[in-house]
């Protein structure tokens, strides 16, 4: 049966990971309920969920691919794209807000032409927007690549960017 | 993390005889260093800090002469790294790895201060010395944070040594079920996640309701923006978060418990994975606890950063690996939950508090706070305000104390506008209440609530209109999608915010503000969707001037909505320094060295970056 899904079809290093991908589901067998921590073991490893695993997934552990997929679409943490070679993530949350931090979005939509959840052409950074991370006296905060950077401002994200390749 | 000691401890009397060895190791007059390595000290360089340390204390052999402890957030975030060198509880902030060895040389092996890395209390200009003479922390009754800066989080042996285990150890040997609820009745505790339902008939309901499988849940899905106190008590104190969910357990009649963490916070996840190792290690989770023939698991769950998650059946749903969708609660969790078995759900703050009821007593519990609310409770004071980080008081301080006194007033001299509270679901409250006593019920009065216990303090330069749009913008994001009203009602409510943001508002919307607001209280299964509309209607109610300036004079009075603000140079305070030219990105500012710059309206995009750079205040924005 052909799987019509919206995913983009590129090449992926599942192949290659096949065993790894098959021992992950395999650990899984018998606690089917923790699908969001399969998802989050399989992200870890992929930086997204890849289309070929997600049906895996559901045949290997006998749950509907509608479950699956709706899973991974419902939460935030995931990825059906493939993501940048690093993570920008800035931070939304209300303290942040009130300090500016939606400009730091601003300033990376303007220079890396990517808008939230997108990544930039070069699969330099993959921007991301998160609703506190619970800094909020450092506010505005972004992380990269899981480095926290704090009390940011547009230039100074602008300098700390920069230091990535 | 050390290796344990000892193997498993299987009764109250080798937990004492484990207590007491612990104790007799440990002596209380030789050094220790403690920095704070929570997530916020950490986001300021704790961690390079701590290396610095070890690599000194490593290279002058000083191993058996001083000890150095990672311990959790005891609240001052803003001033981090923090670090506090006993016995004396010397507090040194903003430490950079640099400081180190001067702090070893200086501070630890000859006790002499060092000034400069002080603090200095703003309102008298005065070096504070000592840990609990900042004025931060003495205005403060901390039970629960109090514990985050005695122990190092990934060791057992820290929270045993200051009592840990002993309300266990009490409630399993010489308390009945039925004694242990009554008692948590009677010490007033209520639902510290939002709701304010009263813990102790959750927990007897729980028990009353029919089922052999009955489950325990720990929600740490702080999904509040604004609101970090959960995730700072389970990354720095897991053992008491642990300790209140077997104690419930055990008062239900349950083996098996859950802690439902939020993704964002992997710290938190690391620490409480390893406080469920060590206590299972000693025997104090597992099977037969402590040898009372109690059993009881706790499994590490992470969110998948859904903000519904935090709703106990979208939580549950979830759990049982399914979309997070909230459904009726006419039967209530308590009678059919996870798996439609009964499921006692408690919020971090609630189960922390449970082993210090158990252990001082609910007298000792009922006598603090107010009289429809018990206890201590733990604020996020953040936003625009001097001392930002976690404040924990009595239920019922004056909001004015709290902003003022603990919070240290709003910075740069600006002037106080509201504070917010509640997270999303709650509302902004004007100056003329912040004589307002701070406890679940007289924040319901005026419109907002406790929530979780964020505090987002907010000042002349905060926008109202913004921010009303700001968490209708969030909770459309957040929306399952489940029920219509919640769907639809927060699109088109983000609709009309937007274009009373832009300029291009009626009058008329803010009655259709005000009547999808009804409609989304009255027709969502949840309290996402029913609340959702708090932000509007307090903004609406206490600041309805902005909605007017936005409407009427197409002017926004703090200056924050793009569409309603326009930047220019006013050439009597241009030096001509250039730094505008070259911090803008569209080029819309043209002009020469020494002489005074011009703004292209046509071509300024608004980003305020003009604004950053001008050290002559010679951009200004209206």
């Amino acid at each position: 049966m052909e799987l019509v899904l919206d995913f983009p079809k590129v090449k992926t290093i599942v192949e290659s990971y096949s065993e790894k991908v098959d021992s992950l589901i395999d650990s899984y067998a018998d606690k089917k309920e923790q699908l969001i921590s399969l998802l989050q073991d399989i992200q870890a490893e992929f930086s997204y969920l890849p289309r070929d695993v997600l049906i895996k997934t559901s045949q290997k552990l006998d749950i509907p691919l509608s479950q699956v997929f709706g899973v991974a679409t419902f939460f935030r943490t995931f990825s059906l794209k493939p993501r940048g070679r690093h993570l920008l993530t800035v931070c939304l949350g209300t303290a942040c807000h009130v300090r500016g931090g939606h400009r730091l979005v601003d300033k990376v939509e303007r220079d890396y032409a990517v808008k939230p959840g997108e990544t930039t052409e070069d699969m330099k950074f993959t921007l991301e927007t998160v609703n506190c991370l619970g800094c909020c006296a450092l506010g505005p905060v972004a992380v990269v690549d899981g480095k926290y950077e704090s009390q940011m401002s547009p230039d100074k994200l602008d300098r700390v960017l920069r230091r990535y390749k | 993390m050390v290796e344990l000691l000892q193997k498993r401890v299987s009764s109250p009397s080798e937990l004492e005889n484990l207590r007491q060895s612990i104790l007799q190791r440990r002596d209380p007059n030789k050094p220790c260093i403690a920095v704070c390595a929570g997530t916020g000290c950490r986001a300021s360089g704790a961690e390079a800090v701590v290396d610095a340390f070890v690599d000194e204390i490593e290279r002058r052999e000083l191993q058996i002469n001083v000890e150095l402890k990672e311990t959790g957030c005891p609240g001052f975030c803003e001033q981090g790294p923090l670090l506090v060198i006993r016995p004396k509880r010397i507090f040194y902030r903003h430490v950079k790895p640099d400081d180190v060895p001067e702090i070893i040389s200086k501070t630890v092996l000859k006790g002499n201060i060092i000034e400069r890395l002080l603090y200095v209390d703003p309102a008298t200009n005065e070096k504070v010395v000592y840990e609990p003479d900042v004025p931060f922390y003495k205005k403060q009754t901390q039970n629960i944070l109090s514990v985050n800066r005695e122990v190092e989080p990934t060791e057992i042996d820290d929270y045993i040594a200051i009592g840990g285990y002993s309300a266990l150890s009490k409630v399993l040997f010489h308390m009945s079920p039925e004694d242990i609820i009554e008692e948590i009745k009677r010490s007033g505790l209520r639902g510290r996640g939002g709701g304010g339902f009263p813990t102790g008939r959750k927990w007897q309901s729980c028990r009353d309701a029919r089922g052999d499988t009955k489950y325990v849940i720990c929600n740490a899905d702080e999904g509040d923006p604004g609101a970090f106190q959960d995730r700072a008590i389970l990354e720095g104190n897991p053992h008491s978060v642990l300790e209140g969910m077997i104690i419930g357990a055990y008062a239900i009649g349950s083996h098996k418990g859950y802690i439902y963490v939020r993704n964002e916070y992997p710290l938190a996840v690391r620490h409480a994975r390893i406080a469920i190792e060590q206590a299972m290690h000693y025997g104090l989770l597992g099977e037969d606890i402590l040898g009372s023939g109690f059993d009881f698991t706790v499994t590490m769950t992470r969110g998948g950063g859904a903000f519904v998650c935090g709703e106990s059946s979208a939580l549950m749903a979830s759990l049982e690996g399914k979309i997070g969708e909230p459904r009726a609660k006419y039967v209530h969790m308590s009678d059919k939950g996870l798996w439609d078995s009964p499921s006692l759900l408690n919020n971090v703050k609630t189960w922390a508090n449970v082993p210090l009821i158990i252990n001082k007593g609910a007298e000792w519990y009922s006598r603090i706070g107010t009289a429809g609310s018990k206890g201590t409770m733990i604020f996020s004071l953040v936003g625009k305000i001097n001392n930002t980080g976690l404040v924990e008081v009595p239920m019922g301080i004056i909001l004015r104390e709290m902003i003022y006194d603990i919070g240290g007033g709003i910075p740069g001299g600006k002037k106080f506008k509201a504070v917010q509270t509640g997270g999303p679901s709650g509302g902004c409250i004007p100056e003329q209440y912040l004589d307002t006593p701070v406890d679940f019920d007289e924040l319901n009065k005026l419109g907002s609530m406790m929530g979780s216990g964020g505090m987002i303090v907010m000042d002349e330069d905060t926008c109202m209109v913004d921010i009303a749009k700001y968490f209708i913008d969030f909770l459309k994001g957040e929306s399952c999608g489940k029920c219509v009203p919640c769907r639809e009602g927060l699109t088109r409510m983000s609709e009309v915010l937007s274009n009373i943001t832009q300029g291009k508002g009626k009058r008329e919307d803010l009655d259709i503000l005000e009547d999808l607001a009804e409609i989304l209280r009255g027709g969502s299964l949840c309290a996402l969707g029913s609340t959702a509309a708090n932000p509007v209607l307090t903004t609406l109610r206490y600041f309805r001037d902005e909605y007017i300036a936005h409407i009427d004079e197409k002017r926004c009075p703090a200056g924050v909505c793009r569409e309603l603000i326009q930047y220019s140079i006013d050439p009597e305070k241009c030096e001509g320094c250039l730094r505008c030219l070259r911090a803008c990105p569209t080029g819309a500012i043209s002009g020469e060295k020494r002489k005074v710059h011009a703004l292209n309206q046509g071509m300024c995009i608004k980003c305020g970056a003009c604004y950053d750079v001008c050290k002559f205040n010679a951009v200004i924005k209206r």
